[in-house]
């Protein structure tokens, strides 16, 4: 490889000369120094072009030199790293860094899909919309497939994002957002004044435009000024100072969102680090200097690399101590540019012409100047060589040149105050918008960003606008003793495009938007702001418009005949700069999107080869596989066998639980419970099912009356969070008085079902030998607190989801491994197994329970057979509107048993039941299966489901369509209880 | 967003849990000859006004209160918080 | 004039001169038979079927701001018809006939793209619910595939297949399902509705409705009185402030969706695949982006704009979906008001007030809907009696309990 040398470097400039780094860019080697990004070291080496339009695949260089850039993208880095559309102007140089070309084919100098700028005329915003319809299947199998391909910039790797990132929070009286001379001054006197700051900058020094300039600040240069001031601030404990940190959106109530690149400057993340970090920063108030973006003039061919904005030409001479080429040219409608030429010739380079659009230009620097002038047209097919200059007497003229620097004033960098729909306003005397007065509460600005474009006012305005931030929070901030600084007035003569031209001349250089599109959309009535941008895609490139969107609005005011206020702008909307998705998603990747919760037994489970299934967020024993089982129905299949023929345990702790206690706990319930708990006995347990005020099922589960005032209520697992909320509603705003409280012990207590004919037996060998549980002393639906081995307090509830003789017992969950360790251990007299999740399930289909997929939150009483539990002798929610017409239809869903005609065939949960002998769709819908389960105890598939007037219906044969899969099955309907429909065996 | 909680000062949005109009809070008698009329206002119909508007959040990852927060649907500016029970009562609602 | 390949051929090759307006932009006229309030798809899908399907004249749509800047520019641009149950399947499956059609019917592209869409599923009681959809999907004509694993795995190998928190156990595929430009529908229907002499008055502002002894006779707005036959509410978003105007209360609030756009990437996701166990979905635009979103805010609001813990969980969700996404950057948010109705389905219906229409409550339905709730709408406002699609989108349905509320999640607008 041969390296290049960096002929186009400069003297001076913040940069360290004393160490080379070594970069490549299109597989070819250069050098650069510490302090430089990617664009400046390429400007060093001679590089001018960086990338191709996204349209029109034409070869474009730098615009600028900073995060505004629409041009100079890459892929940076390589491999699961490689970063698409990385603005090259702010990717800090590091040793080793690779970064290559995007959105060209095969190569940047040949791109082979530039053929689409010779048909730029066919090619017109919005030319799509107007053709491709025929025939109508060509879209997606033809036309789309081609454009797809061309469109995009950049590549995304598709492997897995291999840094980390993080999320941290910070609170300040005083978030400044920029650390230029306004947001320096700011944070200086709130600095000293004690408040807490937060000063943040996206670059990677602080000193913002003082480091492209060559002002002077009091005695000392701009920079050395910031660099003093900067030593002090970080000398304040109450000064927290980010650099490379940018803030990207501003949202409710002072919290920022700011993005602080840790890593992406360095060439490997630092074991442990982050990549970036995401911070959320409540403010109490929060001062704007983000300064201004120069913007372009649009003229014919103004995009060919070598052509810039004339502060960032400055900024590369100044601060990175390169120029783009060795003749340069400058074209300009106010004097900031000629402060660029004067800068350059200073460093040495050769300015060949000021070209300045009035016609009473001052003479600045001290080169050529071309008043009442204007670049008409530019040539170089790679790279600039030529500008045609037309001057004020008409006559042309050519101007050797490898670079332009151009502009056409500065735009105050409003964007973060209309986050919250607030709208700039115009300034007439800058020509450019500038901060509304109703932007966004808490936050007000200074400096350029205000429009206030001199260093001096700058500083000014930052320290008066800190003082003034500071007195709303009665914090009082002595004045500063500021510098002199640059005050220079701003002249400018507002001036947006060159006309007369029959080419094009480009707004939005990286969407190739051009005049005439602007143009076209006013003909054909896409007038407003919003139609343009849509239309034309305008301002919807990466920069979101930073250097174009102006261009377009004055275009489109002049042909409307409006001005431009009266035109408007679009929506300014975060992020400020575009933002990684890995940052915003921080941590939760992986295992650690969301928290794993696992019950007190998991460990127990694990050990004894347990399946583990998702449920919420708590992780459940599934099924636990025994040597020689295969499939997991052997496993389940043996679960239910043993728990229907001995005993089996299973832990039910993520069933939610809910402590309700006081006087009026049994009125509470009686609310919150369509059946009715008033006379439920002490040491009993009812069934509750609990409607929505809407009148459908919202959860069911038991509650056990300890005492006269103590209730244990149980939710399901997934209903636990909703329906402590919904309890604490009804308790707080609709029964503010009764005597009643709520605590969820869910986490509290470890609680098992221990199920099966010798769960007794099992049980008396637990509990200790004063807590009787005979059939007669414990009989079914009894509740206790007792205590077992030896003194431990535990809760026994004699409830059966199974429908076998069937417990819970409740144990601190501190002790629930123990127990159930306990359980298996004095069991083993009973072959008693642990059983998980499915056999569970089995179970509970086998008896007709209702679950998760009956509860489905469009399921009424009436639908699950429990219609009659709705009391109408007392309020409860959702009683009255369960009386409603629509929920009480005669021939309403009925939850009810499936068996397959042959034995063989399976029941799908999912299904569609359909009548014999009607059409199979969805008008003779007759209803659907919501569970199914093979059945040990049958030995056949069976279902629980919904079916029109279901209860009436026993003995039916349906058809159960699956068009899914194609699968049709007879089914007859049958009782939902499988298995002891009476309940001998609960009782037993 | 902050909720700035009675008891326990400002907190963000996000440890709470979002319900909807504090008319929730006037549950209608159910005794009353239109009932299911009432009812059916209650639960379904809704001002949903574009500026003051209170409602009703609970503090999920907090101390578990209803607060009845008045915040202006345009701008988001919230003027009041206050306990949900507090306003319960002041409407009449007892048990 | 009529829009093709040839013509751009032609006009390229006069200077582009001869493109006339897509719509005009015309005086309002004293009077309308149709007064269709809200310049969105569904308002000028509405008034193109009254015109060219049911042959209506005299017809004005009147827009506060400019056309197609609702919820129709600033949505996800998704179209599908996967829904569960009898109310809304045919529906929508008709909304998406009429999608496949669209273009050639309005001589616009409005990129109309069936490149599929996905639902991945987690859980075993997903499965079944998703079984469930599949099948009711078909019963009603619609298209629907389950998808296993691997087939998955073959069509999107990036997905987060090992270390999940939440495993992909498979996944419901509508193939006709996809993307469409979104804007264009919108100019599509504006410039379908104006060649058939529908008058859409943008900047136009309704400030009121007049009504006497309860028949509404016209709407005040901000470039005066305007008389009507008929007028036709289509704000989805800003339904119960405009109605407050008729004094109506709706079973509506408002809460604002949020959606995210990716800086250019050449081609990574062919179809459009929603997160079963996070609140993210996700396409590529042809410009490139990825246009992804999530659930919305939940909390009333007229603001357009949303805040950063759902700006996070959508991310979150995405980033444990597709863990490559960490490098796409986001480029811009945006928010869109929702009318969340009381049962998560739309309002196509007559109002108490005798000549005031009513269509509205799309929740986050609305896009893919668009001509069907276009040509719904335009049935009952010409025949004064309902599509036989959209029988079950009525108002009184809450009051006499017969919800359609595919989620099961009752009357809490913000979580359907």
């Amino acid at each position: 490889m041969i390296r290049a040398a960096q002929d186009n470097r400069l003297a001076g400039g913040a940069i360290d000369r004393s160490r080379t780094i070594r970069f490549t860019f299109d597989g070819k080697s250069y050098a650069g120094h510490p302090g430089d990004t990617l664009s400046s070291a390429l400007l060093a080496n001679g590089v001018r072009l960086m990338g191709r339009s996204f349209k029109y695949h034409r070869p474009r260089g730098v615009l600028s030199a900073g995060s505004e850039e629409p041009n100079a993208l890459v892929e940076l880095r390589s491999g699961a790293r490689q970063e698409p559309n990385t603005r090259a102007t702010t990717a800090e140089l590091f040793d080793g860094l690779v970064a290559k070309s995007q959105n060209r084919l095969p190569s940047l100098k040949f791109d082979a899909m530039a053929i689409n700028d010779r048909f730029s005329n066919f090619l017109t915003a919005g030319f799509y919309y107007k053709t491709f319809m025929w025939p109508a299947a060509f879209w997606e199998k033809l036309y789309e497939p081609i454009i797809r391909k061309a469109a995009g910039l950049g590549s995304l790797s598709l492997q897995d994002d291999p840094d980390g990132y993080d999320k941290g929070f910070l609170h300040c009286d005083l978030l400044i957002i920029g650390g230029g001379p306004a947001g320096l001054a700011a944070a200086l006197r709130a600095g000293r004044a004690g408040a807490s700051v937060i000063l943040a900058d996206e670059d990677y020094i602080f000193g913002g435009r003082l480091n492209a300039e060559t002002f002077a600040v009091g005695m000392q240069t701009g920079q050395a000024w910031a660099a003093a001031t900067m030593a002090e601030l970080q000398s304040l404990p109450n000064v927290r100072c980010m650099t490379r940190t940018t803030i990207v959106g501003a949202f409710d109530h002072g919290i920022y969102s700011a993005v602080e690149r840790v890593s992406d400057h360095l060439a490997v993340t630092p074991a442990g680090k982050p990549r970036q970090i995401l911070w959320r920063i409540y403010s109490k108030r929060a001062l704007l200097c983000a300064g201004a973006i120069e913007r372009p003039i649009a003229f014919e061919n103004n995009d060919r690399p070598g052509i810039m904005l004339a502060g960032s030409m400055r900024a590369y001479a100044n601060r990175w101590a390169v120029t783009a080429a060795k003749r340069v040219a400058i074209f300009t409608n106010n004097d900031d540019g000629h402060r660029t030429a004067a800068d350059l010739l200073a460093k040495g380079v050769k300015v060949m012409a000021v070209i300045d659009t009035r016609a009473d230009a001052p003479r600045i620097a001290d080169c050529e100047l071309l008043p009442d002038a204007q670049v008409t047209d530019t040539t170089g097919r790679l790279g600039l060589s030529y500008i045609h200059v037309r001057l004020g007497d008409g006559s042309e003229r050519n101007i050797e040149c490898g670079a332009l620097g151009v502009s056409g004033g500065w735009n105050p960098n409003v964007h973060m105050t209309c986050h919250q729909r607030g709208r700039p306003v115009w300034n007439a005397e800058i020509a450019a918008f500038v901060p509304g007065e109703s932007g966004t509460p808490g936050l007000t600005v200074a400096g350029a960003a205000n429009g206030d474009f001199s260093t001096a006012a700058a500083l000014r305005t930052g320290s008066d606008q800190a003082a003034a931030a500071l007195r709303d929070l009665d914090i009082d901030a002595p004045a500063l003793d500021l510098p002199q600084a640059e005050d220079a007035p701003i002249n400018l003569q507002p001036f947006w495009y060159v006309q007369g031209g029959k080419g094009r001349a480009w707004l939005d250089q990286q969407n190739d938007v051009t005049v005439k599109d602007v143009t076209l959309a006013h003909q054909e009535n896409f007038r407003s702001v919003e139609h343009l941008k849509r239309y034309t895609t305008l301002g919807m490139a990466t920069d979101q418009g930073k250097t174009s969107n102006m261009g377009g609005l004055a275009i489109m005011a002049e042909l409307a005949g409006k001005s431009i206020p009266e035109v408007g702008t679009t929506m300014f909307r975060p992020p400020y700069t575009p933002v990684p998705i890995g940052t915003f998603g921080g941590r939760a990747r992986g295992k650690n999107f969301h928290p794993t919760r696992e019950t007190p037994s998991h460990r127990f489970s694990v050990e004894h080869n347990a399946s583990f299934v998702e449920v919420g967020n708590w992780l459940r024993a599934q099924w636990f596989t025994q040597p020689g089982e295969v499939h997991w129905r052997e496993s389940v299949d043996r679960e239910v066998r043993a728990v229907r023929g001995s005993v089996g345990v299973c832990d039910v702790t993520t069933l939610g639980k809910i402590d309700v206690q006081g006087t009026d706990a049994a009125g509470f319930l009686n609310k919150v419970y369509a059946n009715g708990f008033a006379k439920l006995a002490v040491g009993k347990t009812r069934y509750g099912l609990m409607l929505r005020e809407d009148g459908m099922a919202m959860d069911d589960g038991t509650a056990a009356r300890l005492s006269e005032d103590h209730f244990v209520m149980t939710t399901t697992t997934a209903n636990a969070v909703g329906v402590y909320r919904h309890l604490e509603f009804v308790r707080q705003c609709l029964f503010p008085d009764m005597d009643v409280q709520l605590i969820s012990t869910t986490e509290a207590w470890a609680q098992y079902a221990v199920a099966g004919p010798n769960s007794r037996k099992l049980l008396q060998k637990i509990v200790d030998p004063d807590v009787d549980i005979t059939n007669e002393g414990f009989e079914f639906m009894a509740c206790r607190e007792i205590t077992v081995c030896g003194g431990l307090r535990a809760r026994l509830f004699r409830i059966s989801f199974s429908g076998e003789l069937a417990y819970e017992i409740a144990v601190p969950t501190r002790y629930g491994d123990a127990m159930f360790r306990r359980i298996m251990e004095a069991g083993r007299e009973f072959d008693v197994v642990p059983y998980g999740t499915e056999a569970l399930g089995v179970m509970r289909i086998e008896k007709g329970h209702a679950a998760g997929s009956e509860l489905n939150g469009t399921s009424t009483a009436l639908n699950l057979g429990m219609g009659r539990m709705v009391s109408r002798t007392k309020d409860s929610i959702g009683s009255t509107l369960s009386q409603r017409e629509g929920l009480n239809k005669p021939d309403a869903l009925m939850l009810v048993g499936f068996k397959p005609v042959d034995s063989t065939h399976k029941v799908t949960a999912g299904g569609h039941l359909m009548t014999k002998g009607t059409p199979v769709d969805a008008k003779h819908d007759q209803g659907y299966v919501t569970s199914a389960a093979f059945s040990p105890s049958l030995n056949s598939s069976i279902g629980l489901g919904f079916l029109r007037d279901g209860g009436n219906r026993f003995g039916e044969i349906l058809t159960l369509t699956t068009p899914l899969t194609g699968a049709d099955v007879d089914v007859e309907v049958v009782s939902a209880h499988f298995v002891d429909p009476k309940g001998d065996r609960l009782r037993a | 967003m902050i909720i700035n909680h009675p008891l326990l000062g400002p907190r963000d949005a996000q440890e709470f849990t979002y319900l909807g109009d504090a008319s929730l809070i006037d549950r209608p008698d159910w005794e009353a000859a239109d009932a299911q009329e009432q009812f059916y206002e209650y639960a379904y119909l809704r001002d949903n006004p574009a500026g003051e508007h209170r409602e009703l959040w609970f503090h999920e990852i907090g101390d578990r209160s209803w607060l009845v927060v008045t915040r202006n649907t345009l701008t988001h500016e919230i003027t009041s918080v206050e306990m949900a029970r507090d306003v319960a009562r002041s409407k009449g609602r007892s048990k | 004039m009529r829009y093709s390949g040839l013509r751009i051929i032609k006009e390229a090759l006069t200077g582009n001169k001869g493109w006339k307006p897509a719509w005009r932009d015309p005086e309002p006229q004293p009077a309308y038979d149709f007064v269709i309030i809200g310049g969105g798809g569904h308002g000028l899908a509405t008034a193109y079927y009254l015109a060219s399907t049911f042959g209506k004249k005299r017809i004005a749509v009147l827009e506060k701001g400019w056309i197609g800047g609702g919820n129709v520019g600033r949505n996800t641009t998704i179209i599908r018809s996967n829904y569960l149950l009898e109310g809304n399947g045919p529906f929508y499956e008709y909304a998406l006939k009429l999608w496949e059609g669209l273009e050639q019917e309005l001589n616009y592209n409005a990129m109309v793209s069936q490149r599929g869409i996905l639902n991945l599923i987690h859980t075993d009681a997903q499965r079944t619910a998703f079984t469930r959809r599949g099948n009711a999907m078909i019963l009603n004509g619609a298209d629907a595939e389950m998808l296993g694993v691997e087939q998955i795995r073959a069509r999107y190998p990036f997905l987060n297949f090992n270390d999940a928190r939440f495993p992909i156990k498979g996944g419901l595929a509508q193939h006709r399902g996809g993307t469409v430009r979104h804007d264009a529908v919108a100019w599509g229907y504006a410039r379908g509705a104006d060649n058939l002499g529908v008058d859409i008055i943008q900047n136009c502002e309704v400030t009121g409705f007049r009504i006497e002894n309860g028949v509404c006779k016209g709407v005040e707005t901000s470039r005066g009185f305007i008389g009507a036959g008929k007028v036709a509410s289509c704000v989805a978003g800003s339904s119960s402030r405009l109605m407050a105007k008729a004094g109506m209360r709706l079973p509506i609030e408002s809460t604002v969706l949020q959606a995210f756009v990716t800086e250019g990437l050449k081609p990574v996701l062919p179809g459009v695949i929603t997160f079963g166990a996070g609140h993210f979905y996700c396409s590529q635009s042809d410009k490139g982006g990825l246009v992804f979103g999530g659930d919305p805010d939940g909390y009333n609001t007229y603001a357009q704009r949303g805040n950063l813990p759902v700006v996070e969980g959508v991310m979150e969700s995405g980033m444990a979906l597709i863990p490559a996404l960490g490098r796409a950057r986001v480029l811009r948010m945006w928010g869109g008001l929702m009318d969340m109705s009381m049962d998560g389905s739309p309002i196509i219906d007559r109002t108490e007030i005798e000549g005031l229409y009513f269509n509205g409550g799309w929740c986050y339905g609305g896009f893919k809907a668009t001509p069907a709730s276009g040509m719904c709408y335009a049935h009952l406002l010409a025949r004064d009696i309902p599509h036989e699609y959209a029988t079950a989108y009525r108002f009184d349905r809450f009051r006499r309990g017969y919800m359609i509320d595919e989620k099961g999640v009752g009357a809490q607008p913000n979580l359907h």
